[in-house]
Formats: C-alpha cells, structure tokens, sequence
C-alpha cells in the first residue's frame, strides 16, 4: 500500500517537472515549428547556473530566478543569429539546433567540468516528509507546487492576455496572423525567450533532485519530445496532462516491469503517431 | 585518387622493405615509442577520460619521456565514449599514427568494439574496461587488464560484508549495463556462497535522471544495498536516497566505481561511512602512491582515483616490460610475454597477471572519512592478491556461463 502512494507522489512530482522542461518545447513548437533540439541542454545549463550561483551562497530561490532569466537570454539571442536566418527551412533548423546541442554540452564541460555538481535544496524542503509512517522528498511536492503555478501563470498568459492572443493567432494561422499586423518578429523571439527561459528554470529547479551532470541533456531531452508529440502541438492543456500521463508511465513502468521501463515509455509516442499524429489534445486539429 | 593510393602503398612498402633489416639494431637508439591512448575527454565520460591522459602524462613527464632508454611519443585520441568513434579512432591510432602500444580505452563497450581489430593488428593493449569475458572466455593474446574485471573487487567487498559486517539480507542495485550486471552478479555470488541472501535486484537503466520509483521500491527489512554504479550514478543515487530518509534504515556499501574520488570531492556529509572496494585509494600506503597521489593533487587540485591511478599504474607496467626486452618493441611476441611476466609494485600495489592477461593483486576495502578537510576513501582493510576467479576454481569458473543479470540465478529474491 504504502509503495504505491509513494511512486503516486513520485508520479506527480515527475509530471511537474516534465512539465516545466516540456511546455517551452511545446511554445516554441506550436508557434514557430522548429523543433528545438537544444532544449535538454538549455535544461542542463539552466541546472549548472543554478548550481554556480546557489554555491556563491544566494540561495536556489535566487540562483533559479538567474538561470531563467540568463537561459532565456540566451534564446533569445539563439533565435536572433541562428534560427531566424534558417526560417522556413526545416531540416536547417533541426541540424542547428541539434550541433548548439553539442557546442552547449561541451562548453559546460569545460566551464564545469565532468563532475556531477550537487545543487544544495532550501534548507526547510531538505528533511523527507513524514506522514502517516511515510516518508517522502519536501522538495518534489515544492517542484510539484511550483509546476502547478507555473501552469496557471502560463495558462491566464496565453488565454487572458493580448501577448497570449497573438501567440494563439500565429499558432493558429501564422499568415493570417501577419496579415492582420501582428509583429512576427518580436512575437518569435519573445516565445523563444519564453520557451527558453521555462527550460532553463526546470533545470534550474530540478538540480536538486537530478543534481547537474554532463548528459543531463540527453537524457531529458527525449523525455520532453515524448511529453510534446503525446500532448499535442501547441496546446498548453495537452502537455499539461500528458506530462502527468508520461510520469505515471514512467514511474509505475519501472516499478512494476523494470525490463521493459523504456519501451513502455515510447510505447504510448508510437502509438499517438501512427494512429493521431497531432497529438491527444491537439487545438489545431484539422 | 587511385594514383595517390597506389603511390602511398608504394611508399609504405619501400619503407617497409628498408626499414626491416635495420630495425633490430636501429630501434633501440633512434626511433620514439609510439604510445597510443584512447580516452574520453568530451561528453558525459570525460571526467575519468581526462583524469586518465593527466596521469599518463603526468608518469611519462617523470620519466622524461624515456622508457627503457627510447624517447615515448604519446599520441591521443578521443572517442567521445561511442563505440562507432572507438573504431575510427583505433584505425587511425594503427594506420597513420603507427602505434606500437595501446592503453585504453575507458568504457568496456568501446573495448568490445575495437578487441577483434587489436587480436588482427596485433596491438599490445594496456586495457582499462573492465569486461570479464575479455580476459576469461574470450581473451586476446594481445591484452593485460592491470585494474580489474567488473566482479574481481566486488567479490572482496561481498566476502567482507558476510564475513566482517555480518550481514545477513542485501539488495543490489547497479546500471543495466554488462559492467553493472556483471559486478552484481559476482557480489551476489560471493555473498550467497558465504551464507547471506540477496533479496532484490534492481538495475535501473543507465541514463535514468531519476531514481525516485527505484528508491520507492527497496526493500527496508535489509541490513544494506550493494551499489554497482559507474559514473556519476553512485553519487546521484545517495542523494536521492537520502532525500527519501531511507539512509536510517540500511547501509550502503559499492563497488569500486560507485564512489570514486573524482564524485568524493563534490560531496558532503551524506557520504560518510560508506564503504566501498576497489583496488586502489588515493589514501593508499605505498612508496609509489605516496609520491604519485600527493604530486597529482598538487598539480590539479583533486585527489587521483579510478581512472587516473589507471593509466599511471599501466605507466609502470608498461616500464616493466620494455626493460625486460630492452626497449624492443617490433617483436611484438616478446613484448607480450614480457608484459605478461611482469611482477612490478605500482600505485596500486604489486602487479602480476595470469595466463589470460588479468591483474592478480590487492583489493582494498574502504570507508569515507574526512581528513583535512576533504573526504578521502580510508583504506580499512586489504585482500591480498585477489584473482578475477576469487577463490573458485579457474577451471569450473570459466566453464559456466559469463556473469550477467541471470546468471548466477538468485534464489532468494522476494517479491
């Protein structure tokens, strides 16, 4: 009984942060098709940043507010010199963004080495929580917390905002959109910024729990790709809940049939693509 | 193009040709020993893979590049940690750089991938990986292992936790890889042999970010957890392990890459206590180690561990046996039998091989203490010249199947 409360938790907990590292994914995606294959390593930049400016004593509340903002200046400075001059070109875009994968994994290694760097939790999130002769990590349901506002805050931008408005107007119809004078050029590098600026937080956030390693790229990044194809393109709500849907997979995957953890967890992205393409909770469905 | 090639075939059998008959003699004064190393000094290895090139330099720089009176001329290749980049990356250590000796590479996969091409090239190899059945089912004349098998340490460590620790109930937990799979499979063995029962095992995939559903899982009714982690993994999956307050209900223990001293210098408190095996401590008592392990702390600011006393220890083996042949290393047979020969002391401790290429030497069991500030892995106690066979019978050992996750089978698991 207890086990499976506990890997419920462990379930959530996961979600929200898969949340946080897919829902940029999926604002850049939705608006500006690219796939952006540097995601997982602005994740695990926005990790090492936080891990320098917490250990210079700010505190990881501090050091996350850093790294989102730095991550996401980066974007956008991404979007301005590389992407914008590949628009319209697909390929171009995957092959530049998969390489900034590398360039970016690489610098880390030689700005932070290839030892795993710990990322300290507030003090009050650092002792296990214990309920009911259960004990479980503070700091998750803090993540859990924090994803669940972070979802609101996303959810009341894009549906209550004009900013919002304009996203949805280009998601919907980027010609239309243009036509109608909404300034494409300002919009895609805000929501890449957006995009970036929300990965970099996740990472950031999840060092405490996945500490900042050389490959915490690569290993998140396929995470976030399944969370965006099953949730849908560009639908906030989809990768939402298929956040929640992809941890209790993972999570209860692997407790229950560890040989096949990875294949149950590509299962349901094998099956959403052959049989919906656009995803479970796709808006644009046409 | 087919020109060219002809042309440089050319060329590369007139040098050949005239090259032979004054090798004997010329060799040994003139020409430098070619020393290949294959590491990994970008991606998510390079910590061990740049730790191995700083020791190997920092031996050769020692010895004034000269071994057994002949210059040395270390060229280095980077595989990234693939096992597609180890081929190429061999290939062109053998065809234009002209290695005469190989040490490396890290990972036991990238040495699968090249150990065919080293048997046909006939390349002697100072081997790092640790992949059992390269020294044992399938072994390569070519090869000599002066770490250890994944297993050869871990059965030191299961005999001491039966036998001194007294534990009677353990879970195991390594990588799903054959490095991990392997390890487990040989503590397992030991342990059980000597009366204690393994009642879980789990092997979370190697690239998992997270352990939290492997943690919700373990068993608390143990007295400890065997970790058979590489990498980073070990360090991650304590922290983890604390943050779900599981450190007041059993023990760690691990195998001698789950807490290496290049993870040690990033930890804190939570790392006390624990005790590992491996077959070299920076703390190690010895002449050598007692230059080497302070003289590499003072250059880079952190204690040597795996994978640095790695290549330094293959440093002084390699010593050993070009001094045997004079410096020769064309005759490649003679070289072998030489590094086969050896009985040197290293960083590690004395080091000798048996028939298949594989170290025989100590085992240390250690504990994490803090001393002057840093934490250290505090030699405890030592296994004196362990075998990759442990105390079982070399015959009967290679005659069943190699180690993997089912083999030996556990019969204790509880569900």
């Amino acid at each position: 009984m207890q086990i499976w409360v506990i890997q419920t938790l462990n379930s959530l907990s996961l979600g929200g942060l898969l949340f946080m590292l897919a829902s940029g994914f999926a604002l850049i995606f939705g608006l500006m098709r690219i796939a952006n294959l540097t995601h997982g390593a602005l994740f695990m930049v926005g990790a090492y940043l936080a891990a320098t400016v917490s250990r210079a004593g700010y505190g990881l509340l501090l050091a996350a507010l850093a790294a989102t903002l730095l991550v996401a200046l980066f974007g956008g400075v991404v979007e301005r010199l590389i992407l914008r001059r590949l628009s319209g070109n697909a390929q171009g875009q995957v092959l530049a963004t998969l390489g900034l994968s590398f360039v970016a994994a690489d610098s880390c290694l030689m700005v932070w080495g290839g030892d795993p760097i710990p990322i300290e939790a507030p003090r009050i999130f650092q002792m296990p929580l214990r309920m009911f002769g259960l004990a479980f990590p503070t700091y998750r349901l803090f993540v859990l917390a924090v994803a669940i506002v972070v979802a609101i805050g996303l959810y009341v931008l894009i549906e209550r905002t004009r900013l919002g408005a304009t996203i949805r107007a280009g998601v919907d119809d980027m010609q239309m959109a243009r036509a109608v004078g909404i300034p494409a050029s300002r919009l895609f590098t805000t929501v890449f910024c957006l995009g970036a600026g929300l990965a970099g937080l996740g990472g950031a956030l999840g060092g405490p729990i996945l500490n900042a390693y050389p490959g915490l790229d690569a290993d998140m990044l396929p995470l976030a790709l399944i969370v965006v194809i099953l949730g849908g393109v560009g639908s906030l709500v989809g990768t939402f809940i298929s956040s929640f849907i992809i941890g209790f997979i993972y999570t209860f995957g692997i407790a229950l049939v560890p040989d096949l953890a990875y294949v149950i967890l590509f299962l349901p992205m094998v099956v959403v693509i052959a049989f919906k393409p656009e995803g479970l909770f796709s808006r644009s469905a046409t | 193009m087919n020109h060219r090639r002809e042309f440089l075939q050319g060329a590369a059998a007139a040098g050949l040709s005239l090259s032979a008959p004054l090798s004997a003699r010329a060799q040994a004064s003139s020409e430098p020993i070619r020393l290949g190393l294959m590491t990994v000094k970008t991606g998510p290895l390079a910590s061990g893979g740049i730790d191995m090139e700083r020791a190997l330099v920092m031996f050769l720089n020692e010895h004034n590049n000269t071994i057994a009176g002949r210059k040395v001329q270390l060229i280095v290749a980077d595989t990234g940690g693939t096992p597609a980049n180890a081929k190429s990356k061999i290939q062109e250590l053998v065809e234009l750089s002209k290695i005469d000796i190989l040490t490396g590479p890290l990972a036991a996969y990238e040495a699968l991938a090249i150990d065919d091409y080293l048997k046909e090239k006939r390349i002697p190899t100072l081997s790092v990986a640790a992949a059992e059945d390269m020294t044992q089912r399938k072994p390569n004349p070519y090869f000599v292992r002066a770490t250890s098998t994944s297993a050869q340490c871990a059965h030191a460590l299961a005999d001491h936790c039966a036998k001194t620790l007294k534990y009677k109930r353990m879970i195991v937990i390594a990588d799903d890889i054959a490095y991990g799979q392997e390890m487990n499979a040989g503590f397992q063995r030991v342990f059980e042999d000597a009366g204690g029962k393994i009642v879980q095992k789990l092997f979370p995939p190697l690239t998992v970010p997270d352990y939290g559903s492997f943690l919700a899982q373990l068993k608390t009714n143990v007295d400890a957890i065997f970790l058979g982690f590489a990498g980073s993994n070990g360090f991650r999956f304590i922290r983890q392990f604390n943050e779900y307050g599981l450190r007041d209900k059993m023990a760690i223990v691990g195998g001698m890459t789950a807490l290496d001293e290049s993870v040690l210098r990033n930890m804190g408190d939570e790392a006390l206590g624990i005790q590992t095996v491996c077959w070299y401590s920076a703390e190690l008592d010895n002449p050598i180690n007692a230059k080497f392990a302070p003289a590499f702390r003072k250059a880079f600011g952190y204690d040597p561990g795996f994978y640095a006393a790695a290549t330094f220890t293959n440093g002084a083996v390699l010593e050993a046996a070009l001094r045997a042949v004079n410096g020769r290393t064309n005759d490649k047979e003679a070289l072998m039998a030489a590094l086969r020969k050896v009985n040197v002391p290293t960083a590690r401790g004395v080091v000798k091989f048996d028939d298949l290429g594989n170290v025989v030497g100590d085992a240390y069991i250690r504990k994490v203490e803090r001393k002057d500030g840093r934490l250290v892995n505090s030699v405890i106690k030592t296994y004196p010249n362990v075998s990759q066979f442990w105390t079982y019978d070399p015959k009967q050992f290679l005659a069943a199947p190699v180690y993997s996750r089912d083999y030996p089978p556990a019969k204790n698991l509880e569900t």
